[in-house]
C-alpha cells in the first residue's frame, strides 16, 4: 500500500476513481448475453424461417417448452448463485410425475390433495438431497447425480408396479375432469380476453369469429410468474443477498452471520419443488406419465442458466437470464420445424450455443472488471 | 498460569475464558487458556505463527466449539453453535482471512447478515445501506473506489479496511481484532490504530492480536502471549518491556 502514504489528508474521495458510467454498468449484468443471444437468434429465424413462426399461435407454439424448461431453470439458477448444482431435477420431473398420478389413478385422491402430496413429496427429497450435501461435504454435483439414477430407476420400478408392468400411466385426464383446481395447473388462461380481441379483429380468427389462439397456457403464465417472484427474491430481499453470499464464498457469509444452511437446503427444496410443478403441468396436459419424462432436462435447466450468465462456481447470475436462456432453448427447438434445416441439428446448435454464450459473458465480465 | 488480578471487580468482566482447550485430530492448538476482558480494556495477543491466537479468536466467535473449557459472556455460562449467535451477543471479528463476500459489493458485506430493508414486504434498502457505507468508509479514511465496488476490485489493505469498518460499527460489546493492520499502509495503520483506541472510550472490550510488538505497546492495556498452544503469561502493559515479551513468545529467556 506504498501509494497510500501521502494519502493522509483524507476523508476527500480517491482521486484515481472515476463514477461507474450507466453503460459499464450495463455491461456489468449477468443476463446481457442472454438477451443478446435471444436477439440474435430471434434474427436469425426472422430471415431463415417460415413468417409463421413469430404469429401469435407460433410464439406460443415455442413458449410452451420454453416455460416447462424455464421452470426447472429458474430453480436451477437460484441454486447455482447460491453455490450447488441439481443434476436430478431431470428424473424428479418423472419421479413427481409418478407420485403424481398415482395418487390420482390408484389412491383416488382429490386433485388438491395430490396436487399438495406432490409438492410435499419433492419438498422432502429437495431437502434430503440438501442435507446429504451439507452434512457430508460431498459436492452436490455427486450426491445429486446419485439421485439422477435412483430418481428414475425408482420411476421405472413405481410405474410397473403401480400399473401392472407397464411404463406408462394413463387415465389421469378422466379422473380430474371438473376439478375447479385444473384452471390453475392445466389448460389455457384468458380465454375470454383472447375471445373479445378476437372479435374486435387485434388477433386472428376463424371465419366464424372464434380465436385461432383460444388463450394462454398456463404454463407460460406459471413461467413468467414464477420469474418475477425469484427475481424479486434474488435482487430484491434479504433471502436473495444471502444467497448471493452463500454461493460466492460459504466460510465468509456465515463467519458474517447468514445462515448458509438453511438457505441451502430452502433452494435445493426450491428446485425439487420446480420439477414436482413441471410434473403436474405436463401429467395434467398430456393425461398420463411416463419414465421418460423429463429425460435430461437437468442439463437443460443448467445450461439456460449458463446462457442466462450463472456461473458455476456460484455467488453470480440471474434469474432473469435464465429466462431468456429457457426461451432461446424453446425457440431454436420448435424454430428449426419451421425452417428447412434438418431437425437433428438441434443439440448441435443447442451445444454451439452453450460455448457462445459462456465464452461471451466470460470475455464481458472480464472487460467490464478491467481483470483479464 | 498467571490469574487475573486486575479490572473493577463490581461487574463481571465481559468476556471471561476458563480452560478453554483445542484440538485438531492429533494437534493440541490451545493447551489450557484463561482470561478475563473487562469493558473498555484492550488486551494483546502475541504469539509466533502457529501459536494458536487465530484459534481462539474462532472459539470465542462462534467458529469452532472448543474440546473443552468454558466461556462466560457478561458472567453468563456460554457457548455458541455458529457465528451469527455471537454476533446477536454483540462480539464482532475482524478475521485474519477477512471473511468477506468476494462478488459482492462493498455496501452488501458491510451489512452481510444484518441487511437493511424497508416497507411492509422487508425490502432491501440498497440506498440506506450505500450512503451509510460512505459515511462509514469516510469516517474511516480508508480509500475505497465506492461502496458500490465489488470486494475482488479491492486491495488487500482495502479489504482490511471494509472487514475493520464493519466489525467496529456494528459491535456491542467485543471486538476481536485477528492481524487488523497486516495489510495497510502507515497512514492507514495510525487510523486504524485510533479507531481501537476510539473502541475504549465506548466502552467496549477489545482483544488484538498483532505481530508489532510497538503497536501492542501503543495500544494494550494487558499483554497475553501464546506460544505453541501453551498460554504464557499476561503482563500488565506497564509493567513489562519488548525484550520481556520477545523472550517469551520465543521461549528463550
Ligand atoms: N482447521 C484446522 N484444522 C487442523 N489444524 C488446524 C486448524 N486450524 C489451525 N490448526 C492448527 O492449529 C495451530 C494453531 O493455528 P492458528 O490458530 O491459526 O495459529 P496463529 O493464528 O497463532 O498463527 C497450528 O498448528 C495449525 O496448523
Ligand atoms: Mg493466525
Amino acid at each position: 500500500m506504498a501509494d497510500a502514504s501521502g494519502a493522509l489528508a483524507t476523508g476527500k474521495r480517491d482521486e484515481r476513481i472515476k463514477d461507474i458510467s450507466f453503460g459499464a454498468r450495463l455491461m456489468r449484468r449477468p443476463e446481457l448475453g442472454a438477451i443478446a443471444g435471444l436477439v440474435l437468434i430471434t434474427l436469425a429465424f426472422l430471415t431463415m424461417a417460415n413468417s409463421t413462426m413469430f404469429t401469435l399461435s407460433g410464439v406460443i407454439t415455442f413458449m410452451s417448452p420454453a416455460a416447462q424448461l424455464g421452470i426447472l431453470a429458474i430453480g436451477a439458477a437460484l441454486l447455482m448463485v447460491g453455490g450447488e448444482f441439481d443434476l436430478s431435477v431431470g428424473s424428479m420431473v418423472a419421479f413427481a410425475g409418478l407420485m403424481f398420478g398415482a395418487c390420482l389413478t390408484a389412491l383416488h385422491l382429490p386433485l388438491w390433495l395430490a396436487i399438495i402430496l406432490t409438492f410435499a413429496f419433492a419438498a422432502a427429497f429437495g431437502a434430503l438431497n440438501g442435507q446429504l450435501v451439507l452434512r457430508t461435504g460431498l459436492p452436490s454435483f455427486i450426491v445429486t447425480l446419485a439421485f439422477l439414477f435412483i430418481f428414475r430407476g425408482l420411476t421405472l420400478v413405481g410405474l410397473k408396479w403401480a400399473t401392472g408392468g407397464s411404463t406408462q400411466m394413463r387415465g389421469i385426464r378422466e379422473v380430474v375432469q371438473g376439478s375447479p383446481l385444473l384452471e390453475l395447473f392445466g389448460g389455457e388462461a384468458f380465454t375470454g380476453l383472447f375471445e373479445w380481441l378476437a372479435r374486435i379483429g387485434l388477433i386472428d380468427a376463424f371465419k366464424n369469429g372464434q380465436p385461432k389462439v383460444t388463450g394462454l397456457p398456463v404454463d407460460i403464465l406459471w413461467f413468467i410468474g414464477l420469474a418475477i417472484l425469484a427475481t424479486y427474491i434474488l435482487t430484491r430481499t434479504r433471502i436473495g443477498n444471502w444467497i448471493f453470499a452463500a454461493g460466492g464464498d460459504a466460510t465468509a457469509a456465515r463467519n458474517s452471520g447468514v445462515p448458509v444452511n438453511r438457505v441451502k437446503t430452502a433452494l435445493f427444496v426450491t428446485t425439487a419443488c420446480c420439477a414436482a410443478l413441471v410434473a403436474i403441468l405436463t401429467v395434467l396436459d398430456t393425461g398420463s406419465t411416463d419414465a421418460r419424462r423429463g429425460f435430461q432436462k437437468e442439463f437443460e435447466a443448467i445450461i439456460a442458466a449458463v446462457i442466462g450468465g450463472c456461473l458455476l462456481t456460484g455467488g453470480y447470475g440471474s434469474v432473469v437470464g435464465a429466462f431468456f436462456g429457457a426461451i432461446i432453448f424453446g425457440m431454436v427447438l420448435i424454430g428449426l420445424t419451421y425452417t428447412t434445416v434438418d431437425q437433428d441439428w438441434y443439440l448441435v446448435f443447442l451445444g454451439a450455443m452453450l460455448l457462445v454464450a459462456v465464452l461471451f459473458n466470460n470475455f464481458i465480465r472480464k472487460r467490464a472488471t478491467g481483470e483479464r | 498460569m498467571s490469574s487475573d488480578t486486575e479490572g473493577p471487580a463490581t461487574t463481571p468482566p465481559v468476556l471471561s475464558l476458563r480452560g478453554i482447550r483445542k484440538l485438531f485430530g492429533g494437534v493440541v492448538a490451545l493447551a489450557d487458556f484463561s482470561l478475563d476482558l473487562h469493558a473498555g480494556e484492550i488486551v494483546a495477543l502475541v504469539g509466533d505463527n502457529g501459536a494458536g491466537k487465530s484459534t481462539l479468536v474462532k472459539i470465542i466467535s462462534g467458529v469452532y466449539p472448543p474440546s473443552a473449557g468454558q466461556m462466560l459472556i457478561d458472567g453468563q455460562d456460554t457457548r455458541f453453535a455458529d457465528p451469527s449467535q455471537a454476533q446477536a451477543s454483540g462480539i464482532q471479528v475482524v478475521f485474519q482471512d477477512l471473511a468477506l463476500a468476494e462478488r459482492q459489493p462493498v455496501y452488501m458485506n458491510l451489512f452481510l447478515g444484518r441487511e437493511a430493508v424497508t416497507g411492509p414486504w422487508r425490502r432491501l434498502d440498497r440506498r440506506r445501506m450505500i450512503r451509510e457505507s460512505e459515511a462509514l468508509i469516510q469516517g474511516l479514511d480508508i480509500r475505497i473506489p465506492s461502496a458500490r465496488a465489488t470486494i475482488r476490485e479491492l486491495s488487500g489493505g482495502q479489504r482490511q479496511g471494509v472487514a475493520i469498518a464493519r466489525a467496529t460499527h456494528f459491535a456491542a460489546k467485543l471486538v476481536l481484532m485477528d492481524e487488523p493492520t497486516a495489510a495497510l499502509g502507515v497512514a492507514e495503520t495510525m487510523k486504524v490504530e485510533s479507531i481501537i483506541r476510539s473502541l475504549r472510550e465506548r466502552h467496549l472490550a477489545v482483544l488484538l492480536i498483532s505481530h508489532s510488538l510497538d503497536q501492542v505497546f501503543r495500544l494494550a492495556d494487558r499483554i497475553c502471549v501464546l506460544r505453541r498452544g501453551v498460554q504464557v503469561d499476561v503482563r500488565p502493559t506497564s509493567r513489562t518491556s519488548s525484550n520481556e515479551i520477545v523472550a517469551m513468545i520465543t521461549g528463550v529467556a
